[in-house]
């Protein structure tokens, strides 16, 4: 289960080494990556061994950014309507995202609110982070609150992608604001076609889920613009990637 | 930017007309409620007062309110849905959960030293979690009163002294409810807030929405923010309302009808004789559940109502804007209130729609009433004329939260219509409901452990707030009934979910 990211080149290729932040181990993995698209200028670290790699704190460093990546690991399969009560609930809501120890704490309660009919619960009690690198839900994912605590958990849980039927705005949007995770659209019930703890590759490029457990492969709806943004870290750090606003 | 991140909206007109079928059982309509759909080429504006041209804008192209208001925010004379647009923010509100957040984001991307883009446009409201020992709740109030210190914030409701509300003059308690008595909620503005309930102002004909920490952070910084114009479905609400309904049921109706999902990135605009009709705080019920359907925000138009109840709030002048007669809509939905029954959602969805009646049998733990939806005074009013009509004590544990201190002091002085003179909180003493609590969010959304009222046992509540998802008031394997607070307050004295008519007729 590592993150892995090879595309391929379109201004420049680099190598550098990474490793999941979901990986338990702390196995790194060489790879490539490019961006097809962009001015090369500054790039959100994607470092090494750690495995708690914080999205939206991760320091800017000059390296050119990845457009596209996949994404290897188990899946946490939930249902429809799954409300930001659900995936933190309010008694949580005093840890402040933006202080990175709270950050933290908020991941180790990720998706705590989920009924006891969820058996298997995402993050194992104790533990701060998940061993499931990819939620799969069903429609209207993220409803409720405004609460940016909500992709905030999921991402420092250590989770990096959502991929759900459709999405409620707010936490939508605040997923691609904070880069905390990417909100993947599938073309199908996804929920109905996965299991927890099947091993799946979700390859951004190629807008496909591969489910390796069962064999099959889904389209996913391409995140368009809101990709590089996430990637970046956020749109902070978008905006200052691309000269929007000054580097700081 | 954000620009793209929304998925692009097919555009097509529909016209519903759910006047008649739809009432007689809502349960029912949902599996085939797109039987009734008619699908037209344009759709007709409905029915409304004559305005002056000048109101509406002499505009080459037709808009909807929301699009008016955006466009004006964005200094264009024109917007379309789907344009991603900047706007200019009128007012930034708060509050103590997301406030925290949303000021470290400030300070990291806009620096140590940094001023807000306007200290009279920024409204700071702690109001979720305040009566705790939660030591990091009551820090995160710190940190809102040591950012409005240094930056000079001109509205913030600040409380200090926890063990007694009353002593704290600023205070106010829940956001939505204060920014409407505060004078912040005005006709054909912008009002951003840290909250999925910001769009309770919607009621006073402002484009009103909420937004996440990040968000928030730049808004503060920039006084603006990229959004996205919504398509608007409009729901046009006529007949005569029954003396057992409230907007609650209108809104509960309508959530059942188009679901939780129905108006995701959708603006939601609410118009018709009911509607012209209803007061401002029922106007606001009607508007703060929109994000219950996934609206992007709710809007009515302005009227004599809207600009009695600003009378004396607010000295900045306001310019209220109107939906153009040839304006273009997503679909129009169209309800005959008259024949509407008092309805609840069930456990656990707000579009999980049944008429109370049905339930009758569902056995219930707990009433609460209270929150930005139910606790507001008209709320209190609702629920008191209930229990003195019927005269007997409630049967189950019912807990009372007004929104704000301007409530809690209207529950304990304004004389009940018929009563006699007595105020509400007579009344709820005489019926055996606890004694109202301190104003604030309350048990609404659970919080702190130490929350009164917070559902720490998996029971059964009927609650006039706004969300029933699993562990929304406390406890994960509770069970929520959201309704009105006619239902509530007859469903607390029966034991059972009670359809208000056998108390009011």
């Amino acid at each position: 289960m590592a993150f892995s990211s090879s595309i391929t080149t379109i201004p420049q290729t680099l190598n550098f080494t990474s490793s999941n932040k979901l990986s338990l181990s702390s196995s790194t993995t060489s790879f490539h990556l490019s961006f097809p698209s962009f001015q090369s200028n500054s790039f959100k670290t994607i470092t090494t061994t750690s495995p708690h790699i914080t999205r939206a704190h991760a320091p800017p460093s000059p390296v050119t950014t990845t457009a596209a990546s996949s994404f290897h690991g188990l899946c946490y399969v939930v249902g429809d309507n799954i409300d930001t009560d659900q995936i933190i609930p309010a008694e949580h809501l005093t840890l402040v995202p933006s202080n990175p120890d709270e950050y933290q704490k908020l991941g180790s309660f990720a998706l705590i609110g989920l009924p006891d009919s969820y058996s298997v619960r995402f993050v194992e009690s104790g533990e701060t982070k998940t061993k499931y690198s990819i939620i799969i839900g069903g429609a209207n994912f993220g409803c409720g609150s405004s609460r940016e605590h909500a992709p905030v958990a999921l991402g420092a849980s250590g989770a990096a992608a959502v991929v759900a039927e459709s999405y409620a705005r707010i936490f939508f949007r605040n997923s691609v604001a904070t880069g905390e995770v990417y909100p993947l659209e599938s073309e199908t019930r996804l929920c109905e076609e996965c299991r927890t703890g099947d091993v799946v590759t979700v390859e951004l490029e190629e807008n496909r889920l591969i489910n390796h457990t069962t064999g099959k492969e889904y389209q996913l709806k391409p995140i368009g613009d809101a990709g590089p943004v996430i990637e970046a870290g956020g749109i902070f750090a978008y905006a200052r990637k691309t000269g929007m606003i000054p580097t700081r | 930017m954000a620009s793209s991140l929304v998925p692009s909206t097919s555009f097509f007109h529909t016209k519903k007309d759910l006047s008649l079928s739809a009432f007689s059982s809502p349960s029912s309509q949902r599996c085939h409620k797109h039987a009734s759909k008619r699908i037209t080429c344009s759709v007709a504006a409905p029915q409304q007062t004559q305005r002056q041209p000048s109101s509406t804008g002499s505009v080459k192209t037709a808009m909807t309110m929301t699009e008016k208001i955006m466009a004006k925010a964005s200094e264009k004379g024109h917007v379309t849905p789907g344009d991603n647009i900047w706007v200019d923010v009128d007012v930034l509100m708060t509050h103590d959960v997301c406030g925290p957040g949303s000021i470290g984001i400030f300070k990291k991307e806009f620096g140590q030293d940094a001023k807000v883009w306007d200290r009279e446009k920024v409204v700071i409201i702690p109001d979720h979690y305040i009566f705790t020992s939660d030591e990091r709740a009551n820090r995160n109030v710190d940190i809102l009163r040591d950012f409005c210190h240094e930056q000079d914030i001109k509205y913030f409701y600040d409380i200090k002294d926890l063990s007694n509300f009353k002593v704290n003059p600023d205070y106010k308690g829940v956001c939505h409810i204060a920014l409407a008595q505060e004078g912040h909620c005005r006709p054909g503005e912008v009002l951003l807030g840290t909250d999925s309930h910001t769009c309770t102002a919607g009621a006073f004909g402002q484009f009103a929405t909420g937004i996440g920490n990040t968000d928030a952070g730049f808004v503060l910084g920039a006084g603006k923010l990229l959004l996205k114009v919504p398509p608007t479905l409009r729901f046009v609400m006529d007949g005569e309302m029954p003396n057992y309904l409230l907007a609650k049921d209108l809104i509960l109706q309508i959530i059942g009808e188009i679901s939780v999902a129905g108006a995701t990135y959708k603006s939601m605009e609410f118009v018709g004789s009911t509607v012209e009709s209803l007061n401002m705080e029922e106007r606001m019920t009607l508007c703060n559940m929109v994000v219950e359907a996934g609206g992007k925000n709710g809007v009515i138009p302005p009227d004599s109502i809207t600009y009695k109840y600003l009378e004396g709030k607010t000295s900045v002048p306001y310019e209220p804007v109107y939906s153009d007669q040839q304006a273009r809509f997503l679909s129009e939905y169209r309800f005959d209130v008259s024949k509407l029954e008092p309805l609840v959602a069930k456990p656990h969805s707000p579009d999980n729609r049944a008429l109370a009646r049905e339930c009758k049998d569902v056995k219930i733990n707990r009433v609460y009433i209270g929150s930005c939806t139910g606790g507001k005074t008209e709320d209190f009013m609702a629920a008191a004329k209930v229990f003195l009509a019927s005269g007997k004590k409630v049967k189950v544990p019912t807990f009372l939260v007004p929104a704000t201190q301007k409530v809690w002091m209207d529950v304990y002085s304004l004389p009940v219509p018929g009563s006699g003179g007595k105020t509400c909180s007579q009344i709820f003493e005489e019926a055996g409901c606890d004694t109202p609590a301190s104003p604030s969010c309350g048990a609404c959304l659970g919080g702190p452990k130490d929350t009164y009222a917070r559902m720490n046992e998996p029971q059964v509540c009927v609650s006039t707030t706004n969300r029933n998802f699993p562990g929304r008031m406390g406890h994960r394997e509770g069970e929520i009934y959201l309704a009105s607070p006619y239902t509530a307050a007859a469903s607390a004295l029966t034991g059972y979910v009670t359809d208000p008519r056998e108390f009011l007729q």
